[in-house]
């Protein structure tokens, strides 16, 4: 089980990571480019903070079969979106 | 002799707990393919209005803090199940319910305002892309409403145990996987639309 403490560092930390790419978009302070690049970031590390804070995914303990099955599903994932992405690329590169 | 059967019902809860990661491995690969099939629609608008046209920051950041809030109030429910509070369990599964029947509702007030602009699934490839995914969420959501309110009901009649323990970790389990499927979606289909 997650500790009280836990619970909430996790908290806290998903709370900044979500404030801050809303904050971004809302200021409009970088250039276009810089929002979206700061909106991938921060939804990657709020994923991994989720992950490992609140879904008890750790590399060692007692839960370390959650992040080989992960990467297992990660592997799976890469394979059909990145494939689909890059089929449907081609296609679109193909028939302009 | 209690101690035993204890520990064997508590390898039998880590093993379904497991099992149910596995289901949820499975749920991230159809949501990323959904959002797979999002990214390959998006710019498919047929002359139909794209997100910049439709979505209401307010309405998005109400949703996510709603969503986010109630990540924090179901990891609460179940750290009082485990130390043995059942009224504070009852009572952080009832907010969690109300936070979440409150994103449901701005999401079904959201979706339904888009069907009466003539901007439903049918308009065009970006729209329905749009609604799959975020309705395929919205559906997920609809479910762990579900599966809490009758675990509340649970909690009431059977009281705390290590199997009811184990149920609301599944649900807790299950609906941060929706939270993070959540930031997914204003990550890539909300937020890039206000620039």
């Amino acid at each position: 089980m997650r500790e009280m403490r836990t619970i909430l560092t996790g908290f806290a930390l998903a709370v900044i990571l979500t404030v801050l790419p809303f904050v971004a978009v809302i200021g409009q302070w970088l250039p276009r480019e810089g929002t979206l690049w700061l909106i991938a970031i921060t939804a990657v590390v709020q994923i991994t903070v989720h992950l490992y804070f609140f879904l008890g995914v750790e590399i060692t303990g007692k839960h370390r079969e959650r992040l080989s099955s992960l990467l297992f599903a990660c592997v799976l994932i890469f394979i059909m979106v990145g494939g689909t992405l890059w089929v449907m690329g081609n296609l679109y590169w193909r028939m302009m | 002799m209690i101690a035993a059967s204890d520990k064997v019902e508590e390898q039998i809860d880590e093993e379904t707990e497991f099992g149910f990661w596995l289901y949820l491995m499975s749920d991230a690969v159809l949501f990323s393919l959904l959002f797979g099939t999002f990214a390959v629609m998006s710019s498919n608008l047929a002359g139909g209005p794209g997100g910049s046209a439709l979505f209401d920051m307010k309405n998005l950041a109400t949703q996510t803090a709603l969503l986010l809030v109630s990540s924090l109030t179901i990891a609460l429910a179940h750290h009082a199940a485990h130390t043995g509070h059942l009224a504070r369990t009852l009572g952080w599964l009832v907010v969690t319910c109300l936070l979440g029947a409150g994103f449901l509702g701005l999401e079904i007030k959201e979706l339904s305002g888009f069907v009466a602009q003539d901007a439903g699934p049918g308009r065009s490839g970006y729209l329905s892309a749009f609604f799959t995914l975020v309705g395929t969420h919205g559906l997920h959501v609809t479910a762990g409403l579900i599966w809490a309110m009758t675990l509340i009901a649970q909690f009431l009649i059977k009281g705390i145990g290590l199997r009811m323990t184990s149920r609301l970790y599944r649900l807790t389990l299950f609906w941060h996987f929706l939270d993070i499927v959540w930031i997914g979606v204003f990550s890539l289909v909300y937020l890039p639309e206000f620039l």
